[in-house]
């Protein structure tokens, strides 16, 4: 398992030598700073890291005391590990026991943890999309006849359940109400590119989220196989 | 935006020439049949660009035995082997759907020599 922070800069489209045109979301990994290592034998009792994205004004006056904007506990957590700048954001990785050594507190993790050809998961905050209806937030189909004399029903859901018995709502019945600005997950995404240079990926399909949000990648949970991108070289079974 | 501009920069082609809706252009296209690779010319009017950086669209229009056929290339797609500009047409607008309704002689794009405006 490795895992990253990046922020979402927005999708376009790049063709293989081929001429297949292939959609791609791309993410910035800035560099992820490593703040804390925890190990199974530790205290803690599970191994994971925790890694630090994206930068923090310094508050700069004549005559003052130089300051982050950020608070004062949130700043500890970078000074202790002895890191200089805080990362306004923090995420916890769980890594395995033996790749722990892979990282240095201080030191960087950037997009090259990943290689072009396997699979990741994409975690952000999707699109807020407000109080919807069951239609856009379920796939309900809604009315199936908008004439013969319907009013004013074409976007409901229908019967909600029976009668006298059970005489309620089962639990969990899909009804209206807040969708959308939720933590959510994209499987199995293709890493299409990896520009280790800019610290990017290319990743095939969307992200959950605007763009400017903040996504984690990681390596994906279910598929650990890799596959040809269609880019030369072709990329090696890692 | 800046990084994904980068990005398309690459795979943007500089090799394709200018043109618009109403000229008359041959695309060379590449075909795979099996394991042979041979290139096909589709010769019409363009009567629609769309779309912008490397999504960027064009479709074509041709009477192929009497029949209307229209073509929907990728500006920049590999598959393109060239596309060469036949004739410059003098159309007002900018895409040219009005074609599909008109047959034979009505159906012309009237040209002009020279490109008009800026290039």
């Amino acid at each position: 398992m490795r895992g990253l922070i990046a922020r979402k800069l927005g999708m376009t489209q790049v063709y293989t030598p081929d001429g297949k045109a292939i959609p791609v979301t791309v993410l910035h990994t800035g560099p992820n700073v490593v703040i804390q290592k925890k190990s199974a034998n530790g205290k803690d009792g599970y191994s994971a890291v925790k890694l630090g994205f994206g930068d923090v004004k310094k508050l700069e006056k004549d005559g003052e005391e130089p300051r982050w904007r950020m608070n004062a506990p949130r700043v500890g957590v970078f000074q202790k590990a002895g890191i200089e700048n805080p990362r306004r954001v923090v995420v916890e990785i769980r890594v395995d026991e033996s790749e722990l050594d892979r990282y240095e507190v201080g030191g960087m993790v950037s997009a090259d943890e990943f290689v072009a050809g396997m699979f990741i998961d994409a975690t952000g905050t999707s699109k807020g999309r407000g109080f919807a209806g069951v239609m856009k937030r379920h796939n309900f189909h809604g009315a199936k006849e908008q004439s013969h004399g319907t009013h004013e029903n074409f976007r409901h859901a229908g019967s909600i359940g029976a009668s006298a018995d059970p005489a309620r709502v089962v639990r969990g019945k899909k009804m209206p109400g807040q969708y959308g600005d939720a933590r959510s997950t994209s499987q199995n995404l293709h890493v299409i590119e990896v520009i280790a240079d800019q610290n990017l990926l290319l990743v095939k399909g969307g992200v959950p989220g605007a763009t400017g949000g903040i996504i984690i990648v990681r390596s994906a949970t279910k598929n650990r196989s890799t596959k040809p991108t269609g880019f030369e070289p072709e990329v090696p079974a890692e | 935006m800046n990084v994904i501009s980068q990005i398309e920069e690459r795979y943007r082609r500089s090799d394709i020439p200018e043109f618009r809706p109403g000229d008359l252009v041959r695309v060379h296209v590449r075909i795979r049949e099996g394991e042979k690779e041979r290139i096909q010319v589709f010769e019409g009017n363009v009567i629609n660009r769309s779309g912008g950086g490397t999504r960027e669209t064009f479709t074509v229009r041709k009477i192929s035995y009497g029949v209307g056929v229209e073509r929907i290339f990728p500006v920049h797609s590999p598959r393109i082997e060239k596309i060469e500009v036949a004739a410059f047409g003098r159309v007002r607008r900018a895409k040219l759907y009005y074609l599909r309704k008109l047959r034979g002689k009505a159906a012309r794009v009237r040209t002009r020599r020279q490109r008009k405006g800026n290039v």
